[in-house]
């Protein structure tokens, strides 16, 4: 008896998270797919097969901004971790007590409001009429109002600074655990600065590095806002043909193949970044 | 034997007048003091006197204050830490964790650019000498306690430093491991002739290892000598108190005639002692001092034995008996209530003393030392 109460009780506390796997998860995913795999034939009526898929290798305009996307999400990533590292190494390094909490929370307080107003934040700084383009014209070095919004570098600008917290957070956490008499140890036994960094900060830096990268990455691939505010009509991105795909065209079909492209995409990077840094997910994940 | 006279090569490693000043606080106060080539030189102190300031300004990651710092007769101040011919087995040994124990040893020679075939056979060379062949492809974690620390000194020797540093590197240890490593320290300093220094709170460690001991309290160094001088002949109170066990009795001068120092404990007793083993100390009558006694110099006596016409004997009553093997002692409460520790003799002779039996204590009067009180 008592091991069949204990039983319940275990698929009690399961249920929950079973459920939103299931409900949430794993059922919208087999419905996506089979929407995406049903061909249009006529009012009505569908066929089986993968028209879908070999319309998006057949139209460049699909696959150019599937590729677009990947390499200028991996590009931010990339961004991401180059300035995030500096950040995270004076936080858990450099500043001691105090200060290192105040600049944490300084890090954090961007992200107290929407993703949609911070967004719209940078519109006001990069448009023709906003303060960067103000401010040059009042100093002299341009003639006319700059336009600096609605091209790459403003994604590129949107997409880092929307996702350097996920980059900092894991950071400052691994640099946190690495005990500072081994950078010591390094100088002692005659390590440059560069050397150390390579051969001490970094191999102890890598799980959080490797998951701060895969969060950003996703984040990028995912991102909807920021492409269309700061790009501007002009300048695709994956997200926002799926969106078309599914609200504008009503073409569910092709939107839901496209969906799995994108699913295939990011696990396909994913792990091939885990590949490259020689880490297995659990432990990535397991250890930040 | 020699040509070169050992006085005439500078020493490994010299201090003058070195200060380090925090924010109102000198934690290390004007130390002066040179390591000759080779010898194993311990800096001993409790914990907050300043010595882990005093081996990181030798390491280079603090710079000192004023004072100056040389090795090998060449000032080191300005001279930043991977440019010092120094090396450092840190207290928790920091061997790099995401290295084997060969990439962790080859660390120093990879930022010399030492060729590849050459590192590792220097590694290996150096991984043999303390004793651990064939580890170079272990994980840091695979090693015991005492496998890393040999490692570490490893990572530290295979670059050859002038000056080997070490930071309380026996502290992490059980208590077994660390008697063992004490002697294999020694050893190792002996095979390398190198100059270690060595710092650490635990007196046993630096009597038995080193050359030479520095006494350090609060900033300062109390005083510099070899284990026997700092043991048997202590400076200061401080000294006589920190090395080694000690009976600690506040007492007041009568009188010093005759080379014999009379003194007065609180309870009444007279205490006499040898006043040229004191040092050249001038004793003003009705001075407060205190008198530091050994308990091996303490003899136990049946309370029968006659009692009349020798110094320094008290009868008193067993308080306690502590049994520790060799070190085993007992504490006999005296009429007044004073306390005294004595040695338990190792042949045994009083090994039924318990407590409650009567005995005396004597002492010699040339075995017990006498320091001013400090003032207020």
């Amino acid at each position: 008896m008592a091991s069949d109460t204990s039983k319940l009780g275990f698929y009690l506390l399961l249920a929950p998270i079973l459920l939103w796997l299931t409900l949430l998860i794993l059922l919208p995913h087999i419905g996506l797919f089979v929407v995406s795999i049903s061909e249009k034939v006529g009012p009505r009526d569908y066929e089986t097969g993968f028209g879908n898929y070999a319309a998006f290798f057949t139209e460049p305009l699909y696959w150019r901004t599937f590729a677009r996307t990947a390499i200028m999400s991996i590009l931010a990533t990339a961004l991401t971790l180059l300035l995030g590292f500096p950040i995270a190494y004076y936080i858990a390094k450099i500043t001691k007590g105090r200060t290192k909490t105040t600049l944490f929370l300084m890090c954090m307080i961007p992200f107290w409001v929407s993703e949609l107003v911070r967004t719209f934040g940078w519109m006001i700084l990069l448009r023709e009429t906003g303060v960067f383009s103000q401010v040059l014209q009042w100093a002299g070095l341009v003639s006319g109002p700059v336009e600096m919004l609605y091209n790459d570098a403003a994604i590129m600008v949107g997409l880092v600074y929307t996702s350097i917290l996920f980059m900092v957070v894991p950071l400052v956490t691994t640099l946190d655990s690495l005990d500072d008499s081994l950078i010591e140890a390094g100088y002692d036994l005659g390590g440059t600065t560069s050397a150390i960094l390579r051969e001490i900060v970094i191999p102890h830096a890598m799980p959080g590095i490797v998951s701060g990268c895969i969060v950003v990455f996703m984040l990028s691939l995912g991102n909807y806002l920021t492409p269309i505010l700061l790009g501007g009509k002009d300048s695709l991105w994956f997200t926002g043909m799926i969106y078309t795909q599914f609200i504008t065209r009503f073409n569910w079909e092709l939107g839901s193949a496209f969906g799995f492209l994108l699913l295939a995409l990011s696990s396909l990077v994913v792990f091939f970044g885990l590949r490259l840094s020689g880490r297995s997910l659990a432990e990535t994940m397991g250890r930040s | 034997m020699t040509e070169t006279s050992p006085d005439l090569a500078p020493p490994d490693l010299e201090c003058r007048a070195l200060v380090k000043a925090f924010d109102g606080f000198r934690a290390v106060d004007g130390v002066s003091f040179d390591v000759p080539q080779g010898s194993f030189f311990s800096i001993l102190g409790p914990s907050g006197c300043g010595k882990t300031t005093l081996l990181r300004m030798i390491a280079g990651f603090q710079s000192p204050t004023s004072g100056d710092l040389l090795i090998k007769g060449r000032s080191m101040i300005g001279v930043p830490p991977n440019k010092r011919p120094v090396s450092m087995v840190f207290q928790h040994l920091a061997l790099f964790p995401t290295m084997n124990i060969g990439e962790n040893v080859g660390f120093g020679l990879r930022q010399r650019g030492v060729s590849k075939p050459e590192i590792r056979r220097r590694v290996g060379e150096a991984l043999e000498r303390v004793g651990l062949p064939n580890v170079s492809k272990r994980r840091v974690d695979q090693l015991s306690g005492g496998q890393k620390q040999r490692v570490a000194i490893a990572r530290c020797m295979v670059l050859e430093p002038d000056v080997l540093l070490l930071d309380e590197p026996l502290g992490a240890l059980d208590l077994k491991l660390r008697e063992h490593m004490k002697v294999e320290l020694k050893a190792l300093q002996a095979a390398f002739n190198t100059t270690f220094v060595y710092i650490t709170h635990d007196q046993s460690e630096a009597l038995v290892m080193s050359d030479n001991i520095a006494v350090m309290n609060k900033g300062r160094f109390e005083q510099i000598g070899t284990p026997q001088e700092v043991y048997h002949a202590p400076r200061t109170a401080f000294v006589a108190g920190f090395v080694g066990d000690a009976n600690r009795i506040p007492v007041q001068v009568v009188e010093q005639s005759g080379g014999t120092l009379t003194l007065k404990t609180g309870g009444g007793a007279q205490l006499k002692l040898d006043a040229a083993a004191q040092g050249a100390t001038d004793w003003r009558p009705g001075q407060k001092a205190e008198v530091f006694l050994r308990p091996e110099a303490v003899d136990l006596l049946p309370a029968s034995e006659d009692q009349t016409g020798t110094v320094n004997m008290v009868p008193g009553v067993v308080d306690a008996v502590l049994f520790n093997g060799a070190n085993s002692t007992v504490t006999v409460r005296a009429a007044d209530g004073s306390l005294m520790t004595a040695a338990l003799p190792q042949t045994g002779a009083l090994a039924a003393l318990r407590k409650g039996d009567a005995v005396t204590t004597r002492w010699h009067p040339a075995q017990a030392r006498c320091y001013p009180a400090a003032e207020g």
